[in-house]
């Protein structure tokens, strides 16, 4: 599909069938709102003229409220930064430094952020009066989960976002789409752009909102496709709820898809088509399988399509138009190589005629899709006093993907009493510095490390 | 210790360790209902293979997910049986 010029430009241009004029297009928690007042209205009380040329961050608490606002200031502002739930305030500190963020778009009116300029976005959509200023390429800047430092800002185009994106047969039949995913993160962009750009509406999910009441409101609008990672469609077949939808399709992505969860959503939705797709913040979207099957056809690499699959050295490595741009701040090195290949990070193995995924090669856990830095935590260990050294690496779960483990090396050995108690006081020292995700599920007291050659303890993917 | 209770006690612990209250611990509890999210329920998981040496969710890749604390019980009962027959039939190979 070409890309639009905007969204904005896209929506106003394409025709209104009356079937939109009719329904909502997007679905929120708590309200709706219909094609046409998205193309026309405004949810910043008519400023966005104000934040023309700047580099806005969208810091809405309300996923919904935020999608309003990237709808309204593509084409406007220089440069969005979709600013994620979860962010700190020390990191948010960083990320408006580093993307020299000069006007913050916001749904509270506490103002800690010190930016001169800040608008209050609202879900209620209101009428514009000023015509649209001259459109411009606007940056696209994701965070991804970084080190300790702080996340990685990402820089795409509406054009890399939407590379990937088909525009649907004349007289397919209708689709509502539903992604766990926030919107505000890679996975859950690429579905509100399908959305988008196919016309197709969207039930937007909730910040924290439970997974048996999103549901419960996917199946209301009758939901026909529905994208999320493994944990999520584990924790979705855990809810009461998962028997009242009833899609045609079943997206996965954002971790590996195993075989459990691929065998056991075609059993449980055995009309569905369901698919797992590879696809990361600074990759792009890069395939997807629908066989059923874990890993991926070895035939896709070097196979010729719109994007260049390379295993090399165990590395899966990508190159297409889907791809991020650059890094913003000071790590803007290594996104792309010399041939345009994103390096992915991903550790793949070949057995057979097929893929396997085995994890990162740089040791990072993906608990539940959110990326764990086994430096950090062991850190937070060392810390306490009968620590000698520590090494924590992921153990496999059937609920989240991947777990933290941690292996434990004690000045001296425990005494019979004191390994529970040693434990509880490790655990309880993660849990003051650490995010829940991060501290460990079990630890385990071992005599010794391996260290690797250059004095660093070995890691494995 | 019978598996429902090395499953409850675990629960507790696990509830307890994440400052969570929970309900009273009936079998048609609603597992995600029950303060523990999915992270929670992944631990418990990760623990319970280290008391019970099962994971009845890895060991058949075609386990229905469990919605209720009943479900999850049943789930780690039966592994527990089959891992019980399983060892028996080794012993009188011996």
């Amino acid at each position: 599909m070409n890309a639009p010029q905007t969204l904005r430009a896209w929506l106003r241009n394409t025709q209104i069938r009356e079937s939109d004029r009719q329904e909502p297009f997007l679905w929120g928690p708590s309200g709706s709102i219909g094609l046409p007042r998205l193309a026309h209205g405004t949810c910043l009380g008519g400023r966005a003229r104000a934040l023309a040329g700047r580099s806005v961050l969208v810091a809405a608490a309300d996923p919904f409220a935020a999608a309003l606002a990237l709808i309204e200031l593509d084409g406007v502002a220089r440069r969005l930064i979709l600013c994620t739930p979860d962010l700190g305030s020390t990191h948010r500190r960083g990320v408006i430094e580093k993307a020299a963020v000069d006007a913050v778009v916001s749904d509270d009116d506490q103002d800690e952020d010190g930016v001169g300029l800040r608008i209050r976005v609202s879900a209620h959509v209101t009428d514009a009066v000023d015509p649209p200023g001259a459109s411009r390429d606007t940056e696209w800047v994701l965070l991804t989960s970084g080190t300790t430092s702080g996340p990685k800002l990402v820089v795409h185009t509406l054009s890399s976002l939407t590379a990937a994106i088909r525009r649907a047969p004349a007289g397919a039949p209708d689709v509502v789409w539903g992604t766990f995913y926030d919107i505000r993160r890679y996975g859950g962009l690429q579905i509100f752009l399908r959305a988008v750009l196919g016309r197709h509406s969207l039930v937007v999910s909730g910040a924290r909102e439970a997974a048996g009441r999103y549901l419960a409101r996917l199946a209301e609008r009758r939901v026909t496709h529905v994208s999320g990672t493994p944990s999520h469609w584990r924790r979705a077949l855990m809810s009461p709820e998962a028997r009242t939808i009833e899609p045609r399709y079943i997206r996965l992505s954002g971790e590996i898809a195993d075989q459990p969860i691929l065998n056991a959503l075609r059993s449980f939705y055995p009309k569905a088509r369901v698919a797992h797709a590879f696809a990361s913040t600074e990759a792009g979207v890069g395939f997807e399988v629908d066989d059923g099957l874990e890993g991926f056809p070895a035939s896709l690499v070097s196979a010729s399509g719109d994007v260049a699959i390379d295993v090399n050295d165990g590395l899966l490595r990508l190159r297409s138009a889907r791809t991020a741009i650059a890094y913003l701040g000071e790590d803007r090195t290594g996104l792309a190589d010399a041939d345009g290949f994103v390096d992915t990070g991903d550790v793949v193995e070949r057995r057979g005629d097929r893929y396997y995924f085995l994890g990162r090669r740089n040791g990072t856990i993906n608990v539940g899709g959110l990326k764990v830095y086994p430096e950090e935590i062991e850190a937070a260990i060392n810390r306490h006093p009968a620590v000698r050294m520590s090494r924590v690496r992921g153990r496999a779960s059937p609920i989240t993907g991947s777990l933290v483990a941690a292996d434990v090396v004690l000045h001296a050995p425990p005494g019979p009493d004191e390994d529970a108690s040693f434990k509880r006081e490790i655990l309880q020292v993660c849990r003051e510095q650490l995010a829940g995700h991060k501290v460990p599920a079990t630890i385990r007291f071992v005599p010794s490390l391996d260290l690797a050659a250059a004095g660093k303890l070995a890691r494995h993917a | 210790m019978s598996v429902r209770t090395a499953v409850i006690s675990e629960v507790r612990q696990v509830a307890a360790d994440q400052k969570k209250t929970l309900p009273p611990l009936i079998d048609d509890l609603v597992l995600l209902d029950s303060g523990l999210d999915s992270l929670a329920i992944a631990v418990l998981v990760a623990r319970l293979e280290e008391t019970l040496g099962v994971d009845p969710f890895t060991e058949s890749s075609d386990a229905a997910y469990p919605v209720t604390l009943g479900d999850f019980i049943r789930l780690y009962e039966r592994a527990a049986d089959a891992q019980g027959v399983a060892s028996q039939h080794a012993d009188s190979r011996v």
